[in-house]
C-alpha cells in the first residue's frame, strides 16, 4: 500500500490545523453557515437530515488493518457504533458533532487517511478496481496512477471551485468493475498498436437525474502525460461547464451540449500548451510510487482445486461460498475472497465498530494485512492462501459476512434514503431489506446467478438504480412512497442505461415485482446467458407483462 | 474597499471608472470590457497605466493581443463559488505570460487567498474591516503542495526529485 513520506504527512497535519481554527471560527459564531459550509464541505462534513456526517475517503478502496482499526474506534468514540460503506469506495459516520470533527480528522491523520475533498464542488475520492494488482486479467496495476492523481487533485488551486463535483475512475482490466464509463472522467488501460500500454480516456459519465454514458474523447495516451491531459479536461470544463443551474453543471451537461468533438478540440488545443510542462509525469515518481505496490512476498504455493473440491463436495454451505464470493488470483495457490456485507435484513454498506475490529483482525492473520473497498458496498480480501480458505469461510460466518451472494439478486446496492438524507423521496433501505429477506434460499441465488439490483431514494441516483440490471428508484406520488423500476442497466465494459418498465409501484408490491422479473428471465433464458444477455435478447415487453397484467387483471377483478 | 498587495494594504492608484459613462482624461484607471473595447484606441495612447475588469463569463482570450497595453487585470468572483477566474489567472499568467496585476475583486474570501495566490493572483480587494487582522487568522499555514501552479513554487513531486 502506498505510505506517506514526509510531505503527505505534513500537508494533511496543515490541513487539520486549519480545519480546527475553521470550526473554531464558525462555534464562536465569527462565520457564519452560510461562509462555513463551503469549508466543511471541503473535509467531507455533510449535514443531513438529523446530524452531521463525516465522510472519510479510502484512496482506490485501499485500506489497512490498521487503518479499518481507527475506523472501528472512531465509531465507537465518536458515532453510534457503525459505519457505513459507500458505492464510492468510501466510509461514513453518520452522527457526528461539529466540535469533536477535529480531533477526529487528527486521529485519521496519524493513520493517513482524511476527509478532503470527499465532498463539494472539486475532485472527489479516485476509486478503482477493487481487485487492483491481483487480477489475473489485469494489464498492468493501476494503483500507482490513481495515487499520482490523488496528489495532484488534492487542493488543486485552480480546480478546487468547479461547477460541480467531478469524479474518476480508473481500471486496469478489460473487465470494467469500477464503473469507469459512469464517471466524469474513466481512465481504462490497454495497449495501442504498437504494444504499449496507455489509457483510453473516457470524459462525461455520470448518473444523478440525467445519466449518460461517458464519450471517448481520447483512444490512447501515454501514461506520462496523465496529469496534463487531466487538467486539460479540468480546465475546459472549469472555463466553459454551466453555472447557472446547479442541475446542469455536471460536465457530462456540457460535454453533451458542444458535443464530443467540439470538447475534444478545446482540451486538445490546451494540451497542446502544457504537456511537455513540468506535469509531465517524471518515470522516478512512478517507480517511487510503483514500490509501494510491488507484490507483496507470495509463498511458493501451487492452486489445490482438489483438496477444495474435496471440502465443497462434502459442504455444500462451504461450496456456495466458494463458487459466489471466491475470485481467481494472480498467484498460484491464492484466491480473492469476497466479504458480502448484505446479510439478509442488514442495510447494505453498514458495519458495526466490532466487526470492523473482526475484520481487520481477519485480514491480519488471512489477507497480508489489506482490506478493499468496492464500488458494491462489499470488502475483499485480496490475498488470501487457498489453504486458509474453509478456516477463514467459518470465521466470516461468525461474523455474518459469508453469506454467498456476491454480484447475486440479494447484493443489493442502496443509497441511505430517508432514514438519513434530507433530498430522499423514499426510504430506500427497507427496500432492500425486504428483498434481501425475500431472496434467501441460496440454492435459488445459485440458480438465479449473475445480478445487480440497485436501490436510489430519490433521482440523485447516489444507489446506481440506472446501471443496475433492476434499477429502483424511490419517487413520491401525492405524499406517498413509489417505486420506480428500470431493467437492463449494467455499469461494467458494455455499460447501459436501463429502461423504464412501467407505472412506480407501493413499496409492498416491489419483492413480488422482482420475483416475477426473476422467474420470467429463469423461463426464458437460453444456456449460459446472464439476465442481461436474455434482457438484451428478448427485450422489455416479456418482463412488462409478466409484471404489469397480474396485477391489471387483480386491480379489475 | 481595502486593496492587499504584496502582503500589504495599500491605496488602490486606479480609479475605478467600470461601468460609468466618462473615463477620467488621465491618472491609473480601470475600464470594463465593453469601455476597453469601444475605446481601445484612445486608451492605449495613454500616458498612465490602464487596466480591464473581466467578469466571471468574459475569458481572457477575449483581451489577448491587448495584454501589452495593459498594467493589471481584474478578475471577479460574483460568488465565492464560481471559480473561474482561477482558470483565468493561470491562463495570463501561463499562456499569455502577463506579467502585469492581476487583482481578485468582488466576493474574495480570506479563506480562498491562498487558492488566488497560487493561480497567479497577486492583488486582492477585500470586504473586510480588519482584512489584516483576518488574514493572520485565516491564512493558511501551507506550505506543502501537490501541483505545480502559477507562483512557481515546486510541487511535492518536484521536491521528492530535485536531486535525481
Ligand atoms: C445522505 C447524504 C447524501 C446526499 C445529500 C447526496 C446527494 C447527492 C446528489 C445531490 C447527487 C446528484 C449529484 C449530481 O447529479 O450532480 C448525488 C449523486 C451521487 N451520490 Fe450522493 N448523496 C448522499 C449520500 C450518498 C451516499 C451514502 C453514497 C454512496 C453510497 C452516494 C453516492 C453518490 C453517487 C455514486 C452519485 C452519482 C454520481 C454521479 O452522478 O455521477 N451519495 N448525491
Ligand atoms: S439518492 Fe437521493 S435519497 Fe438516496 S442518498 Fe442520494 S440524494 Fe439521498
Amino acid at each position: 500500500m502506498y505510505r506517506y513520506d514526509e510531505f503527505d504527512h505534513k500537508l494533511v497535519a496543515e490541513r487539520a490545523r486549519q480545519f480546527r481554527r475553521q470550526v473554531k471560527r464558525r462555534l464562536s459564531g465569527e462565520l457564519t453557515e452560510d461562509q462555513f459550509k463551503p469549508l466543511r464541505l471541503m473535509n467531507g462534513l455533510y449535514m443531513q437530515l438529523h446530524a452531521y456526517m463525516l465522510r472519510v475517503n479510502v484512496p482506490y478502496g485501499s485500506l489497512s488493518s490498521r487503518q479499518l482499526r481507527k475506523f472501528a474506534h472512531i465509531a465507537r468514540t465518536y458515532d453510534r457504533d457503525f459505519g457505513h460503506f459507500t458505492t464510492r469506495q468510501n466510509i461514513q459516520f453518520n452522527w457526528i458533532k461539529l466540535e469533536e470533527v477535529p480531533d477526529i480528522l487528527e486521529e485519521l491523520a496519524e493513520v493517513e487517511v482524511t476527509a478532503i475533498q470527499s465532498s463539494g464542488n472539486c475532485v472527489r475520492n479516485i476509486t478503482s478496481d477493487h481487485y487492483a494488482g491481483r487480477a489475473r486479467d489485469e494489464l498492468a496495476d493501476p494503483r500507482v496512477y490513481c495515487e499520482l492523481l490523488r496528489q495532484y487533485t488534492i487542493l488543486n488551486p485552480d480546480f478546487s471551485y468547479l461547477p460541480r463535483k467531478f469524479k474518476i475512475a480508473l481500471t486496469g482490466s478489460p473487465r470494467d468493475r469500477a464503473a469507469v464509463a459512469l464517471h466524469d472522467i474513466g481512465l481504462r488501460m490497454h495497449r495501442n498498436e504498437a504494444g504499449e500500454i496507455g489509457f483510453e480516456v473516457l470524459v462525461g459519465g455520470g448518473q444523478g437525474r440525467t445519466p449518460f454514458i461517458a464519450h471517448t474523447i481520447r483512444d490512447w495516451l501515454a501514461p506520462e502525460h496523465l496529469l496534463s491531459y487531466v487538467e486539460s479536461i479540468l480546465r475546459v470544463y472549469n472555463m466553459y461547464g454551466r453555472r447557472d443551474n446547479m442541475h446542469k453543471a455536471r460536465i457530462k451537461i456540457i460535454v453533451n451540449q458542444m458535443g464530443i468533438d467540439r470538447y475534444r478540440e478545446l482540451v486538445e488545443a490546451d494540451w497542446e500548451q502544457i504537456k511537455d510542462s513540468v506535469l509531465k509525469v517524471p518515470q522516478a515518481e512512478v517507480d517511487r510510487i510503483n514500490a509501494y505496490f510491488a507484490p507483496p512476498e507470495y509463498e511458493c504455493l501451487a492452486d489445490i482445486p482438489d483438496e477444495l473440491n474435496d471440502v465443497r463436495a462434502r459442504i455444500p454451505e462451504f461450496d456456495q461460498w466458494m463458487a459466489a464470493n471466491v475470485a481467481e488470483h494472480r498467484v498460484p495457490g491464492y484466491s480473492i475472497v469476497n466479504l458480502s456485507l448484505k446479510a439478509p435484513g442488514l442495510p447494505p454498506g453498514d458495519m458495526t465498530a466490532d466487526t470492523m475490529d473482526a475484520v481487520a483482525d481477519l485480514a491480519d492473520r488471512y489477507s497480508l494485512d489489506e482490506i478493499r473497498v468496492n464500488h458494491r458496498q462489499n470488502l475483499s480480501f485480496v490475498d488470501v492462501r487457498q489453504r486458509d480458505l474453509f478456516t477463514l469461510w467459518k470465521e466470516l460466518k461468525l461474523l455474518d459476512l459469508a453469506t454467498p451472494n456476491i454480484q447475486s439478486v440479494s447484493d443489493i446496492i442502496c443509497c441511505p434514503g430517508l432514514d438519513y438524507c434530507n433530498l430522499a423521496n423514499s426510504r430506500s433501505i427497507p427496500v432492500a431489506q425486504d428483498l434481501s429477506r425475500h431472496f434467501v434460499d441460496v440454492d435459488h441465488l445459485a440458480l438465479v446467478g449473475d445480478f445487480t439490483i440497485n436501490i436510489s431514494g430519490c433521482m440523485n441516483a447516489c444507489g446506481h438504480h440506472h446501471v443496475g440490471n433492476i434499477g429502483i428508484l424511490g419517487v413520491n406520488k401525492r405524499g406517498k412512497e413509489y417505486f420506480q423500476l428500470t431493467l437492463g442497466g449494467s455499469s461494467d465494459e458494455n455499460a447501459a442505461l436501463g429502461d423504464r418498465l412501467g407505472r412506480a409501484l407501493p413499496q409492498g408490491q416491489v419483492p413480488a415485482a422482482v420475483e416475477t422479473i426473476v422467474d420470467t428471465y429463469l423461463a426464458i433464458r437460453l444456456d449460459g446467458e446472464r439476465f442481461l444477455d436474455t434482457y438484451r435478447r428478448v427485450g422489455i415487453e416479456p418482463f412488462r407483462e409478466a409484471v404489469y397484467s397480474p396485477v391489471q387483471a387483480r386491480a379489475v377483478a | 474597499m481595502a486593496l492587499l498587495k504584496n502582503n500589504e494594504m495599500i491605496d488602490d492608484p486606479f480609479v475605478d471608472a467600470t461601468g460609468q459613462e466618462t473615463i477620467p482624461a488621465d491618472g491609473p484607471v480601470l475600464v470594463d470590457l465593453h469601455q476597453w473595447q469601444s475605446h481601445r484606441e484612445q486608451l492605449t495612447q495613454r500616458a498612465d497605466p490602464v487596466g480591464v475588469r473581466l467578469r466571471s463569463d468574459q475569458p481572457p482570450e477575449l483581451i489577448a493581443r491587448d495584454l501589452e497595453s495593459l498594467a493589471l487585470v481584474a478578475l471577479e468572483f460574483p460568488v465565492f463559488r464560481d471559480g473561474r477566474a482561477y482558470s483565468y489567472a493561470r491562463l495570463l499568467r501561463g499562456q499569455y505570460r502577463f506579467d502585469g496585476e492581476i487583482r481578485a475583486v468582488g466576493d474574495v474570501l480570506l479563506e480562498q487567498l491562498h487558492f488566488m495566490e497560487r493561480t497567479g493572483f497577486d492583488a486582492f480587494e477585500l470586504q473586510s474591516d480588519d482584512p489584516l487582522g483576518d488574514l493572520q487568522v485565516a491564512s493558511a499555514d501551507f506550505d506543502v503542495w501537490y501541483q505545480p501552479a502559477a507562483d512557481g513554487r515546486l510541487s511535492a513531486m518536484q521536491l521528492r526529485h530535485q536531486s535525481d
